[in-house]
Parts: C-alpha cells; structure tokens; sequence
C-alpha cells in the first residue's frame, strides 16, 4: 500500500512538474525582453525602473529571463524589437510612447507576437498590444497637496517637458491639488518643450525662485534634472517625477510624484506566464498602487501627510475624482 | 643604398597592417575586459560573429554601415586636404533635416522625382553647413574645428527647432517629425525582403555609398581638383607659391565633405528612421565618421570596409547583452583600435630616427675615411 502511495506521489510530482514547464512554447522558460527608447538602461526614470522591476521579478521567480536592448537612436526601435522576435521572446516590453510607432508595425506584422508598451495608449486597438497606462493626474494631485501646504510664499512652481494631452495631465492635477490646499497660491509655470535640457530647466527654476516660488515641480524628465540642482543650490523644495528623485538631492527633494513603471512590468510579464495576457489599454492608479507619493517621506510634515493619505483614500474610494481636462482647471495656461 | 625590405620594415610602414594589427589589440583588449568580468570571452565574441555572419544579419550591417561609410568619406576626404572636420556630426543632422523636410512637405511627388530631391537638399544643406565654418576659416581666420564643434550644437538645435514646427511635427503622440512619404523611402520591396529573408530594413542606399566612395576617389585621384587639394593639405604655403588659390580649395574641401555627411543623413533617414526624433542628445554618426576615416586610413575604399566593420560591431555590438555580456564593449573595443592607430605613428617615427642614426654614423665613417685618406 505505502508502494503504490508512493508512486503515486511520485506521479503526482513528476506531473507538476510538467505542469511547471507548460504555458511557454520554448522550453520551461518565460522570456521576456525590454527594449528603452534613446534614454537607455540607466536613465534613472522609467527605462531603470522598468528593467529593475524585471530583474526583481528574474530573481525571485526562476522561471522567468529576462534581457533588455538598449537604443541608440530613433532608429534602433525597430531593430531591437525584431531581434527579441527572431529570438522568440514571450513578451516584449517598449518602454515610452516613442516606441508606439515601431510597436504598432510589429504588433500588425506579427500578430502571435506579444507586446506591451508603457505610457501609450495608440496601440489599443491592437489584439497582441497591452498598453501600461498610469494615471499621472493622481499622483500630481498629491504631490500638489503637499506644495500647497508647505508653501510659505503662497508660491509654487511648475515646469513641463512638452505640451500634449497626456502630459497636460500631470500640470492639471499638480495645480488642482495645490490650489485645494491654499487657494490663493499662484502656480508659476512653464513649458521646456524638450526633455533633455537640464541648463534650461535650471534656468525656468531659478527664475520661478526669483519671482518668490519655494516648491517647484518638474514633468520633464533630464530637464526636470536642472530643475532639481536649482531648488538645491537655492535651498527651496523640488519635487521629483516618475521615479523616488530624493537621491537626485536628498535635503531639498521634499517627495517625488511615482509611477510604478516596476510593478506594471512585472504584472504583465506574470500575465503572460499564467497565460492571462490581455491587450488593450491596462490603467494604473492609486487604487491598485501604479502611482503614489514616493517612500521617502521624511521631510513633509505630519498632519500633510494626514491629509495626503486622507484624499487619497477618498480616491480609491471613489468619493472623488482629479480633473483631467483644462476645461476643469482654469488655472493650468499652459496649452492656451 | 636599396636594399630589400625586410618583414618588419613592411610592418612598421603598412598603414592598412597598421589598422589590423590594432584591430587584433582592440579585440585582446575587450578579451582582457571580460575575463576580468568573469565573462566567457567565446560566447560574447560567438554572439558578436554569429549576430553578423547570417543573411538576415549582414542586411543589418550593410544598413547600419551605410551612414557610418558616408561619414567616414566626409572626414577622410577633409583629411585629404588639411582641414580636420569633426563638424561632420552637424552636417549629417542638417542634411537628414534638410531631406526630412522635402520628403514630407512634397511627399506627393512620385518617387523618381522626390528621392533625387532629397539627395539634392541634404547635400546642399550639408554643403551649405561645412562652407559657412570654411567662409569663417578663410576670411576671418577663425580656427575650423573650434567653430565646427559649435556648429554641431546649432545643427542639433536647428534639428529640434525644426522638428518642432507644426506642419513638419508629428501629429501622433511622438516627439518627431512626420514619417517621410513612402515614395521617399529607399527600402527594398517588402516581397524582396520577405523572400530573401533580410532585414526589415534593407535598402538600397549602399549602392549610392559604393557610387560616393568611387566619386572621392575620382575626385582625389584623378581631378585637378584633387591635386590642388592634395597640394593645399601637404603645405598650404607652397601650394600657394605654385598658383593654387588656397582659400578657394579649403571651401570646395568643406562643401564636398559636408554634402558627404549631408547625404548620409538623408540616406539614413530614407532607409531606416523614416523620421526624425527631438534630440535630446547627439546621435554620434559624425563622430563615429572620424573613427571610420582613421581605420579606412584615409583611403575611400579603406573607409568602405571601415565602416561595413563598424556597422558589424554596432549592430553585432547592441546584442551582447543577450549573452550577459555589456554593449559597452564595443567602445572598449574601438577606443582601443583608435589608441593604436594613433600610436602607430610611433613605429614610423622610430624607424625614420633609425635611419637618420644610421645615415649619421654612414656619414662619420666616411668622414673617417676621408681625414686618414687626406692625413696619408
């Protein structure tokens, strides 16, 4: 009897096994591959994160590898996503709405091929395209609410890489939650139209600061860099974007609003091993933790974050809503 | 005094065995490199050979080539003729503008008509570019590669600049130009690809870079124009004292290597980018051009297969990291072949004091001879 239980068991195991390597089409494997845009791998913005999350994921789950392309120039795109195609990765990652393009062109040429891309909804429509969106207006809003409570000048500043509809989005919910804190503030703001002029964002800042602005917050990437290095050097508030930016300037970073790049490429590389792979557009918000305050919260007072944590509850509550059009904040000028 | 050359006396005069030798040093080096790293040295140099060796593979390095070729004959020409011209980066960016905005604007045209147009507009744009530094070089002295260099920077923000104009930007979420009209692209036909099994792609763009390499070498070798230029970069003041106007030569010199990287930019963007981005940093063609000339030895049909080898590393190089190797290598790789390149001119050096020695102690021997003969 204790035999044939055995066996059994032994049966039972070899099955799971089985099981284990099941799901991919080329061995026991998940790969999945990331191509950046022109930033590259060490960008420390979304590139970085997303591959850091990859690599968490690579490490404590066996059964993924993971592998990433770097490109040089726009025209790399196409390339390094052919080249995880001829390799026969599971999954491809196109970190940037630079890549919708390329990943549009693929995605229809290979249509059993699996994509995600982050930050671009144009390639919905697509059966094999998952777009990882996040909602950048609630995590704005937050980070608003904090330099609405802290500003003693009654002055803020704010600087955006581009104007767009997507990146509007980060202007209208930084103001609106500043405004909610302190009505009568005035939002200084400006657009770079590029991202990647540090020199001209640490111009755009310095000059907020002369015009009495003591919180500044960037949405523009390597320029939001020089906006940073201002706020330090003048000894006001910056406060970051994307990523935790209070390593940029630990003493002056007061808190960075965050996009989870790391979780939702983490998500979709599971999906695809669980073979739950769904296309189409995939939102992250405060409700399932894709954006919030960063961790690093030392510097902003007790009864701010109180209040922080207390609007964000009424947002996953559903009790309320952060605009997303200019038509409702009046205040955001940047598009007129 | 002729003697037979010995083996050593070719191998410290060759430059061609100059450049091989480097490149078999720069190869040890990144070697060394990944030891070090505890990197298995034959399965990222297998990587590097299998990525390129495939028909599907050499496509890529035949397309990633095409710019860098175009580049490397835009800076070997210049070396030719004296001027250093390291504003080639800023001319291959004016000039893939230049034909981005005539692919767009009259992108109705049909193709036999744009393409050439294209051509025409980025090698009149990067012409246009090398001569205004050679106007400020000839009239007011003002040292090329100085201005050059601030002439990148102006390119790359004119690129920007234009990139952000409306009709030209485009209309999607991206920050770029529009893609340039289909009959603009030099892509092969999608049916030729799919058969063949080659790049996504291929174009046709190579044949005008072997057309480019043999006009510079025309131009070099066969022309007056060539001659004086020649005469120009050997020593301007003799040149001068045997009738050659100078000025004139040093601005044809930087127009016709200007248009060359002007027309690489057009080619680059006709067969591969289709558009082009907001720069938020410089893409490196023109520069990645002067390694090119330094390992083609200056030689248009050294610079072919200069810069067919630098596309195989580039695009052979961006896979690495699929066998946990880092794409860094590959500057290890070329910043060495570039170090002893540039050494190399050591052995010259020393062979030529050699001789100078040997002729010195020829000399005192005779001498010798000579004073015992008269002191007889």
């Amino acid at each position: 009897m204790k035999k044939i239980l055995a066996l059994i068991l032994a049966l039972v195991m070899a099955l799971a096994l089985v099981a284990c390597g099941g799901g991919s089409n080329n061995g026991t494997k998940i790969k999945v591959g990331m191509v950046t845009d022109v930033g590259g791998v060490n960008d420390k913005s979304f590139n970085q994160t997303s591959w850091e999350g990859l690599q968490a994921l690579a490490k404590e789950d066996k059964s993924f590898e993971v592998n990433y392309l770097e490109s040089k120039t726009d025209a790399d795109y196409q390339t390094n996503i052919n080249t995880f195609i001829d390799e026969g990765y599971d999954l491809i990652i196109c970190v940037g709405y630079m890549l919708a393009d390329a990943t549009k062109a693929a995605a229809t040429e290979h249509p059993d091929q699996k994509f995600a891309i982050i930050d671009d909804a144009t390639c919905a429509d697509l059966p094999n395209v998952a777009c990882l969106m996040f909602a950048q207006e609630q995590a704005s809003y937050l980070v608003g609410l904090v330099a609405g409570s802290v500003t003693q000048t009654k002055t803020v500043g704010y600087v955006q890489g581009m104007v767009s509809d997507s990146m509007n989005l980060f202007g209208i919910g930084y103001i609106t939650g500043v405004l909610e804190a302190c009505p009568d503030a005035t939002v200084l703001q400006y657009n770079a139209n590029n991202f990647g002029d540090s020199a001209g964002g640490a111009t755009a800042a310095k000059d907020m600061i002369t015009k009495n602005a003591d919180v500044i917050y960037h949405a523009a990437g390597g320029t939001g860099m020089g906006v940073i290095e201002a706020c330090n050097e003048e000894g006001i508030w910056a406060i970051g974007v994307d990523t935790d930016q209070s390593i940029l300037a630990p003493d002056h970073v007061i808190t960075s609003a965050m996009k989870r790049v790391d979780v939702a490429s983490q998500d979709i590389s599971k999906a695809v091993k669980a073979g739950e792979f769904k296309a189409g557009v995939h939102m992250y918000d405060l409700s399932n933790g894709g954006v919030d305050l960063a961790p690093t919260r030392d510097h902003i007072p007790a009864e701010v974050l109180a209040t922080v944590e207390a609007a964000k509850a009424a947002i996953i509550a559903g009790e309320k809503t952060v605009p997303t059009t200019t038509a409702e904040c009046p205040a955001f000028t940047l598009d007129d | 005094m002729t003697k037979k050359k010995t083996f050593m006396d070719v191998v410290s005069t060759n430059r061609f065995i100059h450049t091989l030798m480097a490149i078999i040093l720069g190869f040890l080096v990144g070697a060394i490199f990944l030891a070090v790293m505890g990197l298995s040295v034959g399965q990222a140099y297998g990587r590097l050979i299998t990525s390129v060796t495939s028909l599907k593979g050499f496509s890529y390095v035949i397309v990633y080539a095409i710019p860098y070729i175009m580049t490397g004959l835009s800076v070997a020409f210049s070396f030719k003729t004296g001027v250093f011209n390291i504003g080639c980066e800023g001319q291959f960016v004016v000039g893939s503008m230049a034909a981005a905005v005539v692919g767009i604007l009259l992108g109705g045209l049909p193709g036999i008509v744009l393409i050439p147009l294209c051509f025409l507009a980025a090698m009149a744009a990067g012409a246009l570019w090398g001569t205004i530094v050679g106007i400020l070089k000839t009239r007011w002295g003002i040292n090329e590669v100085l201005s050059m260099i601030m002439f990148n920077w102006i390119a790359f923000y004119l690129s920007n600049f234009i990139a952000g104009i409306p009709a030209i930007h485009s209309d999607g979420s991206a920050e770029a130009t529009k893609n340039i009209s289909e009959h603009a692209s030099t892509l092969l036909s999608k049916d030729l690809i799919n058969s063949l099994g080659l790049a996504p792609t291929a174009n046709w763009g190579i044949l005008v870079a072997i057309a480019m390499t043999v006009v510079i070498w025309v131009i070099i070798e066969k022309t007056t124009l060539g001659y004086e230029l020649k005469a120009v970069g050997a020593n301007r003041y003799s040149a001068e004292y045997g009738g050659i106007n100078v000025n004139r030569s040093i601005l044809m010199a930087l127009a016709i290597s200007g248009a060359m990287a002007g027309l690489g930019g057009a080619l680059q963007l006709m067969g591969m980018g289709n558009r082009i981005s907001v720069f938020s940093s410089q893409e490196g063609f023109g520069f990645a051009g002067i390694v090119v000339a330094l390992m083609g030895c200056s030689n248009p049909f050294g610079v072919l297969v200069a810069g067919i080898f630098y596309g195989a590393l580039t695009y052979g190089g961006s896979k690495l990291n699929l066998v946990g190797a880092p794409t860094q290598l590959i500057s290890v790789i070329v910043g060495t072949v570039v170090f002893f390149i540039s050494i190399s001119v050591i052995f010259e050096n020393l062979k030529r004091i050699k001789t100078r020695a040997q002729r010195n102690a020829e000399a005192a021997a005779i001498r010798r001879a000579e004073e015992k003969e008269a002191q007889k």
